[in-house]
Order: structure tokens, then C-alpha cells, then sequence
């Protein structure tokens, strides 16, 4: 059976992987630790092909109800 | 928070060590060794040695503690001790010793498990401990020596292992032959501190020895007082009981030691009083007989103390209790204000309100103190400075009104404009307990404007309500600044008002404002006057003037307006510079939880103004109604015979079509809709047809029935729905059960009067008659098996949905939006990084959303 490429889902949205100086600046603009960050998995399908690793943070936009559009970030967990 | 080092926390707890007392520990604390059963001696003096010694504590009023000098209520109490003659096994731990005796050797008292065996568990072992705590790490310690066990012999010593068995509750046998619990102990005591480590106890806490009681802690007095009777006679405690019954059997025992008494004699004895410490811990249980009073009743020990509903921790830890609340039924009162509540004069004489005496208030207060407990408005209580209550008699009266001086505190009746936090369970929001003021009213029963009751959720079928009288000033300030209903008017969910006219209020303005409606001035000035607006000039002068037009006396003369109301004729409402120009005054204007026309006077007026208003609104619905009368009768459904005739017509064009369907299924014609079987079509087709049908009844009837009061109440959305009216007068309809009509409950049919696979509307759950022409018997069968299976649902589901609303409440409690506008919890995590996704406060928007357009146009007026 051909793989499931979840990534092109419509259901799920976009995943970023942002560079040690990205994250710095949203660690800040949060005044909080990455351990204050909500977590994602480091093998969630949606993070295929991102090449992350412990500690990184994902930007997440999706669309929102209530918003339209929003950010959300989660730090990449192991387990 | 983040980061920060926490500069006010100095100590801090890490970990918090479970473990049981050594006896060197027990004689340490303990502040007197108890010799001797007796209590007090002849003079009633307690006894040195015995166990209400003074320097166990003090429990009378005036003395001193013997051992640490301070008072009653300052002095916690100090623990004694008793040596015990034997050594007698603690009940709680019986299983614990069963586990160490059985999984380790009897001979050198190593664990039954090969050294290097030991080397590779004991790791994982203390890992699963950590997890899952001792119970399961002891379960696995079992199971790990029972799949490796070879043989009955040690693998250290390589002695015989033999049985050991318990007879419950706490006699231990090795094949037959009894272990006495000082032979116990001296093989717990060879156990190493590593291996006990192995069964999940911590050594330092807990030597397994300890388990086996040598010495024995007497609780100090101040856990077991004595009272006093009126007769003067002493009653002690159930444990002061117990604990006698322990040391006169030890007393004995030593005794019988001494004098050397026959092995049989020290026995029982000695089983004797393991039966009273074992029931000093818990007297229940299982094969045990609880230890009684003489009068039959089993005594309470420690374990029961703690224990179940009536125990420590979920009747007085949990379950805590308030002074100056009141509870009764409530009734509806129009006239009190949103704000105020009333109540029952004799209430109000029993909660008081504590007043300190001052210079300026001594004679204001002193008329207070004279009137006493029994005229209202009085006092009951009489503060001094130094604490002490006096409770206010007729012949204390006199003596407290010389003795008043500022500094005294009078706790006086409640009176009107008092401060009264109101409550009805279950308080699912914050609106379940506002704040009140009170108004003292005859009668028995707790009082409550009806358009307080949506937030609430109250209705008057006998809830009862709860009431509160905050006891400081603080607390009534708070409570009023915070949590007064003005302040709860606009819902933190929807942002629109929780609080609207209800019922009568409703349709009396409906009435007022439609069309039409025109009254003479002088009664429109009554009509003003009743609703509390005194100030009559708004009203424009004319001898006759309209019902929008007294309306508008209500609104502020700079206030506009434009809504819909649910009115066919006039469904637009305007309000121009505080006049109502056109249409009416409905549920969807007036109404809780619905329109901006209370939000937006909230909004320009603020949280008073907006109440107040709605206050007189609603009044003056009420006054409507009073003035014009307005009632329903069963002539409200009447239709005239031509409307009755269309009704039949609709019917006969209705079975006609549901027989054309029938005789197509039945000759294979009827084609089947994607998905569906041919039978589910079929039954889709027809009650598609049948609600048609009904539709159409509702629709003449709707046309034919004279304008009267039901038909009002249903327009308005005071009460009741088109469709409720035309089930009375036109008909039921078809009764349907999980979505589909009534299916067979015989072989073949749905009730033995029709016949075997008979498809028909009536057959199957369709009502054709009205609840005004009544039922046949075969309809209100359906009926009722529809309406018992709507009750059950609702029985069913309430507890349910309850539940899952209490969980997902308690799941989200400590979660608070920061200043930076994300939603962390107590530890700081983040949950959301904009609250809701956009940052509104809904409690500030109208119904969720923002009016940018006019709040652009209100900023560039200035």
C-alpha cells in the first residue's frame, strides 16, 4: 500500500521548524523556558522531513474559528 | 513563573517520609510512662501514671499543661507510653509481616532469592517502587521469587523452608506449629537494612521489628476528652476506654509473669491484649467482634475516627460547614429590585450582623441591644473587647446596655440594605452566587425577583435556595464591588445579558409597544407610576397617548437603536433619541441571553443604569397585564368549521399519498434512495409526507385562530411555541421514537387492534386528532410510549452530562489568561498563546464579537 503523506492532508496544518535564533526571540516574547512550551512528539507524522531534534521548537499556523488564522508553537519532545 | 528564583519560599518540602514509630522513638516523645488503669483518684484528681496524667494535656479551662506550660487550646498535647508485658502484632501491618516471613529465610533470614539474583533485580525492583510505589514493587519482589524458586531451601543457607500460614486476624503458624510474635520479631530483626529495602521499606522508617508492638503510644488527652454530664458525672472517650481496657490486661499480665503463672494462664492473656490493641486500631474487623460499651454499642477507635462519610476527612476536612447562612424555599416577588432579596422576618432575626460600638454609633446601637433577641429590629449577641460573646437575655438586657462602650461589638438583626451573598446549587457558574441586599419581608419563604431567575437557573416548584451574611467589613465589600448582580448582568460566555424579562413581563410589553395599543393619559401615567417611574414629563402630552409611546418613558433621551424583533408584522426595531419608533418589545429584545438591546444600554450607561431599567421594564409588563387582564382558555384553540374542514382535507391528501406509497413498495415500484433499503425509504417517504402534513395543520391554524392571549404568549416567546398551539387545536402529529415511527411491538403489527403488516399513518404513531379534540386509545399509547421514552432520556442524562461538566470544570479551574494575553496554569505552562485564538474578552464584546464599525464612529464623534 502507498505510504499516506499526512503532511498533505488538508486536515493538518503547517509545521515549521524555526532556527535557534527564531526560537530565542519567541522564548522571549513568552518570558518562559521551552519546558513551559506545549510538546509535540519528535516522530509526530507531521514533523516528517523536518530533520528535528530534542529541544527544537515547531511553529505551527492553523486556521482558527474564532481568529482566522494563528500561530502556535510546541517544543519536540522524545516520549 | 518562569525562571525566577522564588525569593520568598525558604523552606521548601522535598519528600515526605511514611514510616513507624521505633520503640526508642516512642519513649522519647513521650512526656509520662501510664502504669495503671486508674483515671482519678478519690479528690477527682488525675492519677500520676494513669491515663488522663496531667502531663498527657490539658482539657480544662483555667489550668496549665504539666509539661509544656501552656493553656487550653494552645497546648496541642503530649504522647505517653506503655511498655507491654508481650509484644503484640499491629493489625494494619499483618500483611506485610506475612510477605517478609514468607520470602525470607527462617534459619538466616535472607531474602529467598540467590545473591546474584538479588544484584540483578534490586535496581529495576527500586525503579518500579519509585513508580508505582512499594505495593506493586513488593507484588513483583513475590512474583520474581516464586517463577525462580527451586525446591523448599534457602539459597543463602540452604536451610528448609518450611509453610507459614495466617489464621486471620493475626495468629501466624509454620506448619501447625504457632509463631509467637516475640519469635516474629527476632526473625524480623535478623532481616538486613538491604533487604528490607528489597520489599519497597525504607530501613531508616520502617525496621520491620517495629511492625511488632513493644511499646505502645497513648495518645495525648486532647484527642480523647472527657465531658462532663449535667449530673456532674465524668464520661470518657471510646479510646480512654480502650486504651484502660490495654493497660489493666498489660497490668495483669506482668503480674502473672512475675508470680510465674501457669504458660496457658500468660496465653490468654496475652491473646487478650492483642485482641485490645487491635481493636485500639480498628474495631473493624473481619473475624474480630468489635469492642463494646456496656450499652451494646461497639466503641469508635482510631480507624474509625478517620474513616468513611462520618470519618475525619470527608466529614470534617471535606465537608465543612458555614454560621450565618439560611436556607428555604424561594417564591417570586415582581416588585423587590433585581438586586434585592427577600427575607422571612423571623430569619432575619435569628442571622445577625456584627456592629463594632463607637463614640458616634453607642446610642444608635444601645436601641439595638434594648429591643433584644425577640423584637425586631434588635440584637442577639454582645461583643467585649476581649472576645467574650454574651448572649442577650431579658435579664441580661439591662446589665449590657450600661456595660456598652466603644470597642464593644454588637451582632445586631439583619436589617434591609443589609449585604446577602444568594446561592443555588449546583453552582455551575459564577452567576449561581450573586450578591444581594436585603429586604426583611413577612411571611416564610425566601424572595426573588423572576428575572434573576435564568441565572439561577431557579424555578419556584419548591427549590430552595441558600443565603449568607458576610461577617466583616471586608467580606461585604468585596462582595458587593464584586459579585452585586449589577455586576454579573452580562454573561462571561456570550457576552449578552443572563438577566431579561421572563413570562408576563414579556407579553405585557409585547402587548404595550405593538400597534395599536393606545390608553388615555391619566392611565398611562398610572401605568408609569406602577412600574416606579414617577417622573411622568417624557410622556408626550396628548389626551391619549401610544403604547410605544409610554415605552419610551423608560429609555434615556440620548439612546439609539436598531434590532429585529421576532414579530412578522414588525420585525424591525428602531429607537431614536430614547423613543421607540417602531417595532415591538419581544423575547428577542427583552429576553435572556438574547438581542443587544440590553447589552447596548449596559454598554452606553453602564451596569446600574442598564439594571435598573430592565427593573422597571419589567414592572412594567406586569403593570400591562394587571391593567389590560390577560388570561388563556381552551376557547383560545377554537377554529372556525372552514379551517376544520381544510385540516381534513390536508389529512385525506396525506393517506392518500402514504397508501400510494404503500401499494408502490408493495408492487416492487418504489425505487430505493442511495444507501437505503426499500423499507427505509419507504419509511422515509412517509414521514416526510406525515410531518408535512402537520406542517400544514400548523399553518391553518396559525391562520384561522383568533388573535387571543395564547397566541400572544406564543409571538411574544413569552411561552409556549406555534407548534404547541397547533398540537392543541390542529393536530398532534406523528409520534416518533429514535427518529423513526413507532416500530412492531407485536408479531407484525405495533398493537394487536391493527392489522399484520399494515403500514399505515395511523398504525404507526400518527395522531390525527388535536389534544383539545382528544386522543383514541391506540394515539395515546403512542403517545405515552414517546413520552416515557423522552423522560427516561432526561432522567438518564442529566447525572451524566453533569458529571462531565464537574470534570472538565475542575480540569480547567486554575487556568488564567496573563497579562501578556496567554493562558498558563499554576505551574506556567502554556495552554494558549492568545486567549481564544484572538484575545477577546467576551464579557466586553457583544455576543462574541466586536462592533468595530461603531466603535470607529463613536471614536471620530469624540
Amino acid at each position: 500500500m502507498a505510504k499516506v503523506d499526512v503532511r498533505k492532508h488538508v486536515l493538518v496544518p503547517k509545521h515549521v521548524k524555526l532556527s535557534e535564533k527564531e526560537k530565542e526571540e519567541v522564548l522571549k516574547a513568552y518570558s518562559a523556558t521551552i519546558e513551559n512550551f506545549p510538546r509535540i512528539l519528535k516522530k509526530d507524522p507531521a514533523l516528517e522531513g523536518l530533520n528535528v531534534k530534542y529541544g527544537d521548537l515547531i511553529r505551527i499556523e492553523r486556521k482558527s474559528p474564532t481568529a482566522g488564522k494563528t500561530v502556535f508553537y510546541r517544543t519536540v519532545v522524545l516520549s | 513563573m518562569p525562571d525566577a528564583e522564588e525569593p520568598y519560599v525558604y523552606k521548601k518540602v522535598s519528600t515526605v517520609v511514611f514510616g513507624v514509630l521505633s520503640p526508642k522513638l516512642i519513649r522519647k516523645i513521650a512526656a509520662a510512662k501510664i502504669v495503671t488503669p486508674e483515671l482519678y483518684d478519690k479528690e477527682g484528681y488525675p492519677v500520676d501514671g494513669g491515663l488522663m496524667d496531667v502531663r498527657l494535656g490539658v482539657i480544662d479551662p483555667g489550668l496549665r499543661c504539666k509539661t509544656c506550660g501552656s493553656k487550653l487550646k494552645e497546648c496541642t498535647g503530649h504522647f505517653g507510653y506503655i511498655a507491654l508485658a508481650r509484644p503484640v502484632i499491629h493489625i494494619s501491618f499483618v500483611s506485610v509481616i506475612l510477605t517478609l516471613l514468607r520470602y525470607t529465610c527462617r534459619e538466616c533470614s535472607r531474602v529467598l532469592l540467590p545473591a546474584a539474583k538479588i544484584e540483578q533485580y534490586a535496581d529495576r525492583l527500586k525503579r518500579l517502587g519509585k513508580d508505582k510505589g512499594s505495593d506493586v514493587m513488593r507484588k513483583k519482589l513475590k512474583d520474581i521469587i516464586n517463577a525462580l524458586r527451586s525446591g523448599s531451601r534457602c539459597p543463602h543457607c540452604k536451610a528448609k523452608q518450611k509453610k507459614i500460614v495466617i489464621e486471620k486476624p493475626t495468629t501466624f503458624f509454620e506448619d501447625e506449629r504457632r509463631i509467637s510474635p516475640i519469635e516474629l520479631r527476632s526473625r524480623l530483626e535478623k532481616i538486613t537494612d538491604a533487604d528490607v529495602e528489597l520489599f519497597g521499606l525504607n530501613p531508616a522508617a520502617v525496621r520491620p521489628e517495629w511492625i511488632v508492638i513493644t511499646v505502645l503510644p497513648i495518645p495525648p488527652v486532647t484527642m480523647r476528652p472527657s465531658i462532663t454530664l449535667e449530673t456532674g458525672e465524668r464520661s470518657e472517650d471510646d479510646l480512654t476506654h480502650k486504651l484502660g481496657d490495654i493497660v489493666r490486661i498489660n497490668q495483669r499480665l506482668f503480674e502473672n509473669i512475675n508470680a510465674g503463672a501457669p504458660e496457658i494462664i500468660v496465653e490468654d492473656l496475652w491473646d487478650l491484649l492483642q485482641y485490645h490493641i487491635t481493636t485500639f486500631f480498628d474495631n473493624e474487623v473481619a473475624q474480630l467482634p468489635p469492642a463494646r460499651h456496656r450499652s451494646g454499642q461497639p466503641l469508635k477507635t482510631l480507624t474509625e475516627r478517620i474513616k468513611s462519610k462520618e470519618g475525619r476527612i470527608r466529614h470534617n476536612l471535606t465537608g465543612k460547614r458555614t454560621n450565618f447562612s439560611a436556607r428555604t424555599v424561594i417564591s417570586p416577588d415582581p416588585l423587590l429590585e433585581l438586586n434585592e432579596v427577600g427575607m422571612p422576618d423571623i430569619m432575619a432575626m435569628k442571622l445577625t450582623v456584627p456592629e463594632r460600638v463607637t463614640e458616634w454609633n453607642i446610642n444608635y446601637l444601645k436601641e439595638f441591644v434594648r429591643r433584644g433577641p425577640k423584637a425586631y429590629p434588635g440584637a442577639n449577641y454582645v461583643v467585649r473587647p476581649d472576645g467574650r460573646k454574651k448572649r442577650l437575655t431579658e435579664e441580661t438586657i439591662e446589665a449590657s446596655i450600661e456595660e456598652l462602650q466603644p470597642g464593644y461589638i454588637v451582632e445586631r438583626h439583619v436589617m434591609d440594605g443589609d449585604i446577602a451573598v444568594f446561592n443555588r446549587q449546583p453552582s455551575l457558574h459564577r452567576m449561581s452566587m450573586m450578591c444581594h441586599k436585603v429586604r426583611v419581608l413577612p411571611f416564610k419563604t425566601l424572595r426573588l425577583n423572576p428575572a434573576v431567575c435564568f441565572p439561577y437557573n431557579a424555578d419556584f416548584d419548591g427549590d430552595e435556595m441558600n443565603l449568607h451574611i458576610p461577617q466583616t467589613e471586608e467580606a461585604r465589600a468585596e462582595a458587593e464591588l464584586l459579585m452585586i448582580v449589577d455586576t454579573q448582568m452580562i454573561s462571561p460566555r456570550y457576552g449578552l445579558s443572563v438577566i431579561g424579562c421572563i413570562q408576563d413581563a414579556i407579553s405585557g410589553n409585547y402587548l404595550l409597544t405593538k400597534n395599536g395599543f393606545s390608553m388615555s393619559r391619566q392611565d398611562a401615567v398610572n401605568l408609569l407610576a406602577s412600574a416606579g417611574i414617577a417622573d411622568s414629563s417624557k410622556l408626550p402630552k396628548k389626551d391619549v397617548v401610544a403604547g410605544k409611546e409610554i415605552f419610551s418613558a423608560l429609555l434615556p433621551d440620548d439612546f439609539s437603536f436598531a434590532g429585529r424583533s421576532k414579530s412578522r408584522e414588525e420585525p424591525e426595531v428602531v429607537i431614536k433619541d430614547g423613543k421607540l419608533v417602531s417595532g415591538v418589545m419581544d423575547k428577542n429584545n427583552l429576553g435572556e441571553g438574547s438581542g443587544l438591546l440590553l447589552r447596548n444600554l449596559h454598554k452606553k450607561y453602564g451596569r446600574h443604569f442598564a439594571l435598573d431599567v430592565l427593573g422597571k421594564v419589567f414592572k412594567l409588563g406586569v403593570a400591562v397585564l394587571m391593567k389590560r387582564g390577560f388570561t388563556t382558555a381552551v376557547s383560545d384553540t377554537d377554529l372556525p368549521p372552514e379551517a376544520r374542514l381544510q385540516i381534513q382535507n390536508v389529512f385525506e391528501r396525506a393517506e392518500k399519498e402514504v397508501a400510494g406509497l404503500i401499494s408502490h413498495y408493495n408492487s416492487g415500484q418504489l425505487e430505493a434512495l442511495p444507501g437505503r433499503t426499500l423499507k427505509e425509504t419507504l419509511e422515509l417517504k412517509i414521514l416526510e409526507v406525515l410531518n408535512r402534513a402537520r406542517d400544514e395543520t400548523g399553518k391553518i391554524v396559525a391562520m384561522n385562530v383568533e388573535a387571543s392571549h395564547t397566541i400572544v404568549m406564543a409571538i411574544s416567546g413569552a411561552r409556549g411555541t406555534p407548534l404547541n398551539l397547533a398540537q392543541m387545536a390542529g393536530c398532534v402529529g406523528q409520534q416518533a421514537l429514535r427518529g423513526r415511527r413507532i416500530e412492531n411491538g407485536y408479531y407484525g403489527r405495533t398493537l394487536s387492534c391493527f392489522r399484520k403488516g399494515d403500514l399505515s399513518a395511523e398504525s404507526r404513531g400518527f395522531i390525527k386528532n388535536s389534544f383539545k379534540s382528544g386522543l383514541r386509545p391506540a394515539e395515546f399509547f403512542f403517545q405515552s410510549i414517546v413520552g416515557r421514552d423522552a423522560l427516561m432520556d432526561t432522567a438518564l442524562r442529566t447525572p451524566k452530562s453533569g458529571y462531565l461538566y464537574r470534570r472538565l470544570a475542575n480540569a480547567l479551574q486554575d487556568l488564567k489568561v496573563e497579562y501578556d494575553n496567554t493562558v498558563r496554569d499554576s505551574g506556567g505552562r502554556i495552554v494558549q498563546f492568545s486567549y481564544g485564538e484572538d484575545s477577546l474578552d467576551v464579557s466586553k464584546s457583544e455576543g462574541g464579537v466586536l462592533n468595530v464599525k461603531r466603535a470607529v464612529n463613536e471614536a471620530l464623534e469624540g
